[in-house]
C-alpha cells in the first residue's frame, strides 16, 4: 500500500507490520502521535498487542525489558528528555539481552527549551550497548524497524535497537511511503522466538548476580554479539532487498564517493540536504561525495577507514556537541583513522542543535571550507557553524 | 545471554557460616513443627515429625530453638555437638 | 508425622545468602507457600537481589527476573502484558520489594501499576531501612529509630520522622485486596496470600521483616519480635478486601516497650520517647478498630469514579 505519511506513522506502521506484542509508551513532543496511532490500533484490533498506558518512559523501558524476557516482542518510542530518563534502563535493556526496539525522536536536550531536532539525546546513549539506526527518510523508518527486529532478535546479536528519527523534519513531515504487505512482512519477520524466557516450570533467575571472576565475560558476549551486527545488519538489509526491493548502503551509506576527494560525512535528515548539495556541487565540477552515517552503534569502522583511504578532506557534521571534546561523530571517526598510516584531514562543523536548518547552502559552504582546509592540510578547530551573539550581554 | 542463574542454591554451603549450633533433644520434641515453620532457610527436615537439622545449611540464627515450646532445642558451640 | 499449620511444599531452596534470622528469607518462604508454582516473580536492587546467591545459583523453585530499583511496578506490568499475550492467564505475576524500592524510588511505578489495575501481587517486604546498602533511613523506618543516616548523637537522637503509612497510599489508589502480614503469624500469611492470589486487579502485601543486623537485635529474635510487633500493636494485622477493614488479629496489647526494648536500634530511647510512641499506636489503633467495626466501604474503593 503506497500512501503519504509522517516519520511518526512510519514509525507506528513499523511496529504494527512488526506485529509488535506489547507496547508500553509515555508521550513527549515530538514522539506523541506514534504512540497514539499505536494506541488506536490496539484498540481498534487491528494490532493484536497490550498497549501499557505507563507513567513515565522509565517505566516504559522497564516494561518493555520485562515483557521481552517473558517473550513478547516490544515496541516503545520516545524523544530527548524520555531518552535520557530511560538512560539507567537503557541499559539493563542490553545487559539483559533483550531485543527491544524503540523510536526515539531525536530532539534537543533544556535547558533552553527545545523541541526541535538535534542529536543530543541519541548521542548520549551511545555507551549504552544499543544499536542505534539514523534515518533519512520515513520510508527508511518504517523499513528500519522491520529490519531492526530481525537483527535484534537473531541469536547472534539479541540486542535492542534504536531508530532515530529527526524531530518534526521526518516525525511530523509527510513524504510518500509504501507499506508493505502483511504476508511478506510475515515472512520477513516471523514471531518472535527466543532460546530462554520467563517460563513456569524452568525455575530460572534472569539477570542475576555475577562474581567479579564472570562479569567481564558477560561483557566480553555482549560485545561479541555488537560486532556480529555488522555482518547481521547486512544479510538482513539483504534479505530485505530481496523482499520489498528497497536497501539503504548497510552501514555507512556512500554516494557519490567513488571519484571524491573530499566527503561530507552526516547523519539523519539532513543527509537528504547533504544529497541536493552534493549534487549540485558535482554539477559544477567539484568531486566530492557524501557518507552518510546510518548505524552510529556499531560504529561504521572499517567502511570509514576504506573511505578515508581515498580521500583527502572529510568534513564531520554534528547535529551535537560534547561538552570538553568536540563532536561525537568527529572523535569517533578520528578514532577510526588513527590506525591508517596516512589520513585525510578531517574537520567538524557543529550545526542545527535546536532544530536550525542545515541548508543545502550550509553544506555547500561546509564543502567548500573542507575542500580549502585539505588543500592547506592545516590542523583545525571544531566550526560552530553560523553561531551568533547574544543581544544581552549578561547571558 | 543475560547471566540467567539454573542451580539451585544448594550449591551454596551456608552452613559454614555456623558459629553455634541447634542441639535436638528428641525425647523432648512434641513434633509440633513449629521450628520447621520458623526456619528461615528451610533448613529443617521433619523426621516422623521430629527434626533434622540440615547441616549444610542451617545458619545457626537459634530462631528454632527459641521459639521451640517444648525448649527441647539448644543451641551450643560448634564443636560441642 | 505431625500435621503442619501452613503447606509443607518448599518452594524455596537452602542456601539462600540472607543473613542469619533474615525476616526476608520467611517473607519469600510464606508467600510461595500461599501461591504456589505458577508464580513468576520480580525484583529490583534489595536485599532479596543477591539472596539468591550469584550465578548461577537460584533459590526459588519459580522464575525470577531481576529489575531496576525503582522498576517493580513497570516490570510487573510488561511481564503481565506478555503473559496475557501468551495466553497464560493463570500465572500469578510478583513484584517482591523491599521498604525502600517500594515507599520511596519505587512508589511512582508502583502507583502507575495500580492505577493502569496491573493484574499482580506486590509484596513489600519492610524491613524498615535500606539494608542491602547498609542501613540507611527509608521512608518506612520508624519514628525514633537508629539508622546510619539517623544516627544517635547529642544534637538529634534518631528518625525524627513518622513512617510512611503504605497501606494507607495503596488503599488510595482503590485496590481491590491489600493486607498487613506478619512473619510471626504464617497462618494469617498464608491464608492473606492466598487470597490475594485469588482476585484480580493489583493486590497489595505489606510484610513486616525483621532484619537483625539492621534492628541491631539477636538473630534468634526474629520471630519473637515479629510476633510482638502484632502483639504491641505497631504492626497491626489487617486487611482491605473490597474497601472493607477488617482486623484479622486484635493482638493482646501489649506495652510497646516490650518490642522496643528488643531491638538495639531504640536502645537510646528516654521512657518518655517510649511513652509517646504508645499514645501514637494506642490512637492509631483505636481509630483502626473503630473503622473495623463500622465494615464501611472505603472513600477510595469505588468501581468507577
Ligand atoms: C537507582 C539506584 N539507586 C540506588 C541503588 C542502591 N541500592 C541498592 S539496594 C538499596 C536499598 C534497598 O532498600 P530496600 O528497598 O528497603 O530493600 P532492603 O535492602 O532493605 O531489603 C539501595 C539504596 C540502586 N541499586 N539503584
Ligand atoms: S540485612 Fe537484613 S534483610 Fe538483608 S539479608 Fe540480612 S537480615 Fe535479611
Ligand atoms: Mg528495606
Amino acid at each position: 500500500m503506497r500512501t503519504v505519511m509522517t516519520g511518526n506513522y512510519a514509525s507506528a506502521y513499523g511496529a504494527k507490520a512488526a506485529r509488535a506484542e506489547v507496547i508500553a509508551a509515555y508521550p513527549i513532543t515530538p514522539q506523541t502521535s506514534i504512540v497514539e496511532k499505536l494506541a488506536e490500533f490496539v484498540s481498534s484490533g487491528e494490532l493484536n498487542a497490550k498497549f501499557i498506558p505507563v507513567e513515565s518512559e522509565h517505566s516504559a523501558m522497564a516494561a518493555c525489558i520485562s515483557a521481552s524476557v517473558t517473550g513478547a516482542r516490544t515496541y516503545t518510542a520516545t524523544s530527548s528528555h524520555g531518552l535520557t530518563l530511560m538512560h539507567e534502563v537503557l541499559m539493563w535493556a542490553s545487559g539483559a539481552r533483550s531485543p527491544i526496539v524503540m523510536t526515539n525522536v531525536s530532539r534537543a536536550m533544556a535547558p533552553p527549551w527545545s523541541v526541535w531536532a538535534d542529536h543530543m539525546d541519541s548521542v548520549a546513549q551511545r555507551d549504552t550497548g544499543w544499536m542505534q539506526f539514523f534515518c533519512e527518510s520515513n520510508q527508511e523508518v518504517l523499513d528500519t524497524v522491520l529490519m531492526a527486529y530481525k537483527v535484534a532478535e537473531s541469536r547472534d546479536v539479541m540486542l535492542p535497537a534504536m531508530i532515530i528519527e529527526d524531530a518534526f523534519i521526518l516525525s511530523h513531515t509527510s513524504e510518500p511511503v509504501d507499506v508493505p504487505e502483511q504476508s511478506q512482512v510475515d515472512t520477513f519477520l516471523p514471531r518472535y522466538d527466543p532460546e530462554m524466557r520467563l517460563e513456569i516450570g524452568r525455575p530460572m533467575g534472569f539477570g542475576s548476580l555475577v562474581k567479579p571472576d564472570l562479569y567481564m565475560e558477560f561483557r566480553y558476549k555482549a560485545m561479541k554479539a555488537m560486532e556480529s551486527s555488522r555482518e547481521r545488519i547486512l544479510k538482513v538489509e539483504e534479505e530485505f532487498r530481496k523482499t520489498f526491493g528497497r536497501s539503504y548502503g548497510g552501514l555507512l551509506d556512500e554516494y557519490r564517493c567513488e571519484d571524491a576527494e573530499v566527503v561530507v560525512v552526516v547523519a539523519g535528515s539532513a543527509a537528504g540536504t547533504a544529497r541536493e548539495a552534493v549534487d549540485a556541487m558535482n554539477e559544477r565540477g567539484v568531486p566530492v561525495g557524501l557518507a552518510r552515517l546510518r548505524t552510529f552503534r556499531p560504529f561504521p569502522e572499517d567502511e570509514l577507514r576504506n573511505l578515508a583511504k581515498k580521500v583527502r578532506g572529510i568534513a564531520v557534521i554534528d547535529r551535537s556537541y560534547t561538552f570538553g571534546a568536540a563532536g561525537a561523530f568527529y572523535t569517533e571517526l578520528c578514532g577510526s583513522l588513527f590506525p591508517l598510516r596516512e589520513r585525510p584531514v578531517v574537520k567538524n562543523y557543529i550545526a542545527g542543535l535546536g532544530g536550525r536548518d542545515i541548508t543545502p547552502k550550509i553544506i555547500e559552504k561546509i564543502i567548500e571550507d573542507i575542500i580549502d582546509v585539505s588543500e592547506r592540510g592545516e590542523d583545525v578547530e571544531p566550526e560552530w557553524v553560523e553561531v551568533k551573539g547574544l543581544d544581552r550581554s549578561w547571558q | 545471554m543475560t547471566p540467567i542463574s539454573d542451580t539451585p542454591s544448594t550449591m551454596n554451603k551456608t552452613g559454614l557460616w555456623r558459629v553455634i549450633f541447634p542441639k535436638v533433644d528428641e525425647e523432648k520434641c512434641r513434633r509440633c513443627a513449629i521450628c520447621w515453620k520458623f526456619c528461615p532457610d528451610a533448613a529443617i527436615q521433619l523426621v516422623d515429625g521430629v527434626p533434622h537439622i540440615i547441616l549444610d545449611f542451617c545458619k545457626g540464627c537459634g530462631i528454632c530453638a527459641n521459639e521451640c515450646p517444648a525448649k527441647c532445642i539448644a543451641m551450643v558451640e560448634e564443636g560441642e555437638r | 508425622m505431625s500435621k503442619t499449620t501452613i503447606p509443607e511444599e518448599e518452594y524455596a531452596y537452602p542456601g539462600s545468602t540472607g543473613c542469619p534470622g533474615c525476616g526476608a528469607n520467611l517473607v519469600m518462604r510464606y508467600l510461595l507457600k500461599g501461591l504456589g508454582e505458577r508464580t513468576v516473580i520480580s525484583i529490583p536492587a534489595c536485599c532479596w537481589a543477591v539472596m539468591p546467591g550469584y550465578w548461577p545459583s537460584h533459590c526459588l523453585k519459580v522464575p525470577l527476573v531481576y529489575c531496576a530499583f525503582e522498576a517493580t511496578g513497570a516490570s510487573i506490568s510488561g511481564i503481565r502484558a506478555a503473559l496475557d499475550m501468551r495466553g497464560e492467564r493463570d500465572v500469578t505475576v510478583v513484584g517482591f520489594a523491599g521498604d525502600g524500592g517500594t515507599v520511596d524510588i519505587g512508589l511512582q511505578a508502583l502507583s502507575g501499576a495500580a492505577e493502569r489495575q496491573t493484574d499482580a501481587v506486590y509484596v513489600m517486604y519492610d524491613n524498615e531501612a535500606y539494608m542491602n546498602t547498609g542501613i540507611q533511613r527509608s521512608g518506612a523506618t520508624p519514628w525514633g529509630a537508629w539508622t546510619t543516616t539517623t544516627p544517635v548523637d547529642e544534637s538529634r537522637g534518631f528518625k525524627q520522622e513518622p513512617k510512611k503509612n503504605v497501606m494507607a497510599i495503596m488503599e488510595a489508589h482503590g485496590i481491590p485486596y491489600a493486607a498487613t502480614v506478619s512473619v510471626g503469624h504464617p497462618e494469617d500469611f498464608v491464608k492473606k496470600v492466598r487470597k490475594a492470589r485469588d482476585v484480580r486487579g493489583l493486590r497489595f502485601i505489606h510484610a513486616l521483616s525483621p532484619c537483625p543486623p539492621g534492628w541491631r537485635m539477636n538473630p534468634m529474635k526474629t520471630i519473637e519480635v515479629a510476633r510482638l510487633a502484632v502483639d504491641t500493636r505497631i504492626f497491626p494485622l489487617y486487611e482491605i478486601d473490597e474497601g472493607v477493614l477488617a482486623i484479622t488479629r486484635r493482638g493482646k496489647g501489649k506495652p510497646v516497650s516490650e518490642y522496643l526494648s528488643l531491638q538495639g536500634r531504640f536502645g537510646h530511647l528516654t521512657p518518655e520517647n517510649t511513652a509517646e510512641i504508645q499514645k501514637v499506636i494506642d490512637a492509631r489503633f483505636e481509630a483502626l478498630e473503630a473503622r473495623a467495626a463500622r465494615k464501611n466501604l472505603s472513600p477510595s474503593f469505588t468501581q468507577l469514579a
